[in-house]
């Protein structure tokens, strides 16, 4: 099983430790004190971050040096058997999760879009912008990232390859396609930052749902009739582990007139929609999280909250609408905006 | 019987009484397991004064008679064990009164609970009763009859506790009320009178004919909520239940463990439901439901699922669709869902207990529990899902719903809405003194034995 890739020389050297310092939601006294918890990470030891984290990803993205901190501390996690939810919420979602053996041989055809675990949304891919796409969806091809907020590496590292091989062996290969839409971070972030730093091989190559979008409206352009609202985002944790790709989103947003309003807790500084922290029993602290997040939208007078995460909408949606917001994913702003 | 039957038209008019075979057919079985018992004759009366009529001429020609509400029981209470006619009571289905203020309904006695629920949801909005998660056909006075329990049932208890009184027609013919209305022009309540409610409550049917009821409403809330919590140690959940209750914010709560979908089998969960006045109390009341297992969510050997809002609304439904969904299961329209109503105490052995029947019968199962008051006890369930059209499967059912009530009392509980066998079987460990006074009463209050003859018998 190789380790995760990792250079502690690199930690040892840091003199800002973003990582934990710009950690939203574990306070430290200062650098001198985030780095000590760092290096107890590093050497495997006890750290009371290993208590506290939220899960929410950030410190992959805070690290400059790629040198994938949230994953270490993931491993170390699951191998002192800190579980950030109680057992049995685990055990229950990794059955449902799982593999069900039901996949069957699908003719496909460009793009393929990849709708992992989310069948009940595939209804997102139509119109213009999806033109000739077929969907493929379901927890044969689930990318299991998710095990991230519960502890579970190797859950990722068992399933990761098998659900790989699902989608080439039952999807690609005969079609003598070798390309995949990921319509969620989760699956972009699983096959590009996860695969790479777990050295997992990726046998097709991920395309974020942002490129894809961005690319297609170059193609139709004509047929964009801009939206011209403005509109709050909320940039889901996944989004972490490729961070390249917010620009991109800016691109498309300037695209198709949505004017994505700055607020506080965006961009780097995006916060949890407030799904996971109930999973580990935080539920005081979520509600504290989804208030303060909507309220920060509301400032901004956005008439859009738009997501990229199906469980983020699903968690906010209903408290954003109740504050007078419109709940939007992302491919379904764009379809608005060429008219569909 | 032709001559009886005649009588019955004029009473009700032709319309509203059958002897046609079909209709004998229909009324002589309901889904469960028992088998089949046609009535003479179905007849269904329009107002008490019907049922006092049909009752009389009854008692005169000694025919047997059967009061029906929907006939959903499962256990075959409404089956004319021993002919005579069914006394389908569904035409009585009105809404007599609300009492806002005082928080109860006076209704007839074939109202049934989606009217009612229907009625309140239109003309009193800040008001509820607690439906049981039956077909809303079902009707009020035949669940209470039973001893029933629902959706507030954590709040309010048994649904016979949330009986204020009743106007009851006799098998002799006689009109007797019990509660404040018999005192009063107000149905308030069963104290402070001797109760004499409860010679109608538990009797299957044995001892009159409910024609009016009335029934405590509750707090209907603008904001509602659930919380599933899971477990994978049937030991625990006793006091996981009493803890839970213990906060006295708990609208209702059922315990469920079903072998399908795959990813349930063997936890063990809770659907607690709770409702608050504002956004601002819902989140104290979770906190006070989530702070009172904290003790276990601590340890990580037991927490609440993590739901978004759009997954809950499913188990938000009253009456809740999912039991109907199992009752299907196999198809062909056969179900029987018992319970044993027992103290909390005996979870772990009662789910113990039905998984070993469910394997010994190879029976697809599904059990749970209905916590009635703040722990004070349970309705145990165990539902089996058959094929009517499979005389195998329905014995397998049979077999293994007699081990369950055998099992049930052997761990300390009493079969709920007792099938024949099982009434039997409880008579069985009764104590005769009690047996006894039961017999006293009914030969006192039906000299020529016609309420559901063959019930609650040796
Ligand atoms: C899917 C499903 C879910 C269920 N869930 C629940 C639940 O959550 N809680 C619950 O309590 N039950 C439940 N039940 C059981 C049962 O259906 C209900 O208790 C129902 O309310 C019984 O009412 P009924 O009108 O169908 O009674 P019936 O079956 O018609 O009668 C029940 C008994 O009462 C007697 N009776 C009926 N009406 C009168 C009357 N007017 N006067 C005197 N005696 C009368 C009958 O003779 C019989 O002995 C469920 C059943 C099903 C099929
Ligand atoms: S993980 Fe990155 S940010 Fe954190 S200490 Fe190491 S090098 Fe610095
Ligand atoms: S994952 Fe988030 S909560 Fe956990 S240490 Fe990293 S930044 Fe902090």
């Amino acid at each position: 099983m190789p380790a995760i890739k990792f250079d502690p020389e690199l930690c040892a050297g840091c003199e800002t430790v973003d990582c934990l310092m710009k950690c939203q939601y574990i306070e430290f006294a200062g650098i001198s004190d985030a780095k000590a918890e760092k290096s107890k990470i590093n050497a495997g030891e006890e750290s009371r971050v290993l208590y506290e984290c939220l899960t929410c990803y950030a410190c992959q993205e805070y690290c400059r040096f790629g040198n994938n901190p949230f994953y270490l501390l993931v491993e170390l996690q699951e191998k002192k058997g800190i579980l950030p939810a109680p057992k049995p919420i685990v055990e229950e979602q990794l059955r449902m999760m799982s593999p069900k053996g039901r996949i069957t041989p699908q003719k496909v055809r460009s793009p393929v879009v990849d709708m992992c675990a989310f069948p009940m949304l595939t209804g997102c891919v139509r119109g213009k912008l999806f033109e000739g796409a077929s969907v493929i969806s379901g927890n044969d091809i689930f990318c299991n990232i998710m095990w991230l907020h519960f502890a579970k590496n190797s859950v990722i590292r068992d399933r990761i390859p098998k659900i790989m091989d699902n989608i080439i062996s039952f999807y690609l290969k005969d079609s003598k396609i070798d390309e995949i839409v990921c319509f969620h971070d989760e699956c972009y972030g699983a096959y590009t930052s996860t695969a790479e730093a777990f050295g997992i091989q990726v046998p097709f190559k991920p395309v974020h749902l942002f490129d894809y979008i961005n690319r297609r409206l170059d193609e139709i352009r004509e047929k964009i009739k801009p939206v011209n609202e403005k509109i709050a985002y909320q940039r889901p944790c996944s989004n972490r582990l490729s961070p390249e790709t917010d620009k991109i989103l800016d691109e498309i947003f300037t695209k198709i007139g949505a004017d994505r309003v700055p607020r506080k807790y965006d961009r780097e500084n995006a916060l949890c929609c407030g799904g996971v922290p109930r999973a580990q029993q935080r539920d005081e602290l979520a509600d504290q999280l989804v208030e303060k997040n909507i309220r920060d939208m509301v400032s901004t007078g956005a008439k859009y909250c738009v997501f990229n995460c199906p469980f983020c909408m699903a968690t906010l949606g209903q408290e954003v609408a109740e504050h007078g917001l419109m709940p939007v994913l992302v491919s379904d702003l764009v379809l608005i905006a060429l008219g569909e | 019987m032709n001559d009886f039957i005649r009588q019955l038209a004029d009473i009700t008019g032709p319309e509203f009484v059958s002897s046609e075979s079909e209709e004998r057919y229909i009324y002589s079985m309901d889904q469960g397991t028992m088998s089949p018992a046609e009535p003479d004759a179905v007849v269904m009366p329009g107002n008490t004064e019907e049922v006092r009529r049909i009752m009389l001429c009854a008692n005169v020609h000694k025919v047997p008679v059967v009061p029906m509400g929907g006939g959903l029981v499962l256990s075959g209470l409404t089956r004319a064990l021993r002919g005579g006619i069914i006394l389908d009571m569904k035409r009585m289905n009105h809404i007599l009164q609300v009492n806002p203020k005082s928080r109860y309904a006076v209704v007839e006695g074939g109202t049934s609970e989606g009217m009612l629920q229907a009625y309140l949801k239109k003309h009193h909005p800040e008001l509820k009763h607690s439906m049981p998660d039956a077909p809303p056909v079902a009707t009020l006075a035949g669940n209470m009859c039973i001893h029933g329990s629902g959706h507030l049932s954590v709040l309010g208890g048994f649904h016979s506790d949330m009986l204020t009184g009743m106007e009851v027609v006799l098998p002799t013919g006689d009109i007797v009320r019990t509660g404040s209305c018999s005192v009063s022009a107000d149905w308030f309540a069963r104290a402070p009178l001797p109760d004499l409610s409860g010679l109608f409550l538990g009797w299957s049917g044995t001892t009159g004919v409910v024609t009016r009821l009335g029934i405590r409403l509750f707090p209907s809330y603008a904001h509602n909520d659930m919380l599933i919590f899971v477990c994978e140690d049937a030991d625990l959940m006793p006091d996981i239940i009493s803890r839970l209750t213990g906060t006295q914010v708990a609208e209702d709560m059922t315990p469920w463990m079903a072998p399908k979908p795959d990813w349930a089998r063997g936890f063990l969960h809770i659907n607690i439901s709770y409702g608050a006045h504002s956004k601002k109390e819902l989140t104290f009341k979770r906190n006070l439901i989530q702070a009172s297992v904290k003790k276990y969510t601590d340890q990580k050997i037991a927490g609440f699922l993590p739901l978004p809002p759009p997954e809950k609304s499913r188990f938000l439904k009253i009456p809740s669709p999912d039991l109907v969904k199992f009752a299907d299961i196999r198809k062909g329209g056969g179900f029987e869902y018992v319970g044993a109503i027992m103290a909390i105490e005996h979870f772990a052995k009662a789910y113990s207990a039905g998984l070993e029947i469910a394997r010994t019968y190879n029976v697809s199962y599904s059990m749970g529990a209905r916590i009635i008051g703040a722990g004070h006890a349970m309705m145990f369930f165990y539902a089996y899902a058959f094929n009517r059209a499979d005389q195998e499967d329905v014995k397998r059912a049979q077999h293994a719903l007699e081990a369950t009530n055998a099992a049930a009392l052997e761990i300390g509980g009493i079969p709920w809405k007792a099938e024949l066998p099982a009434q039997k079987q409880i008579i069985g460990k009764m104590d005769l003194n009690t047996f006894n006074l039961m017999n006293k009463i009914r030969s006192m209050l039906d000299p020529n034995q016609i309420m559901n003859p063959g019930n609650w018998e040796k």
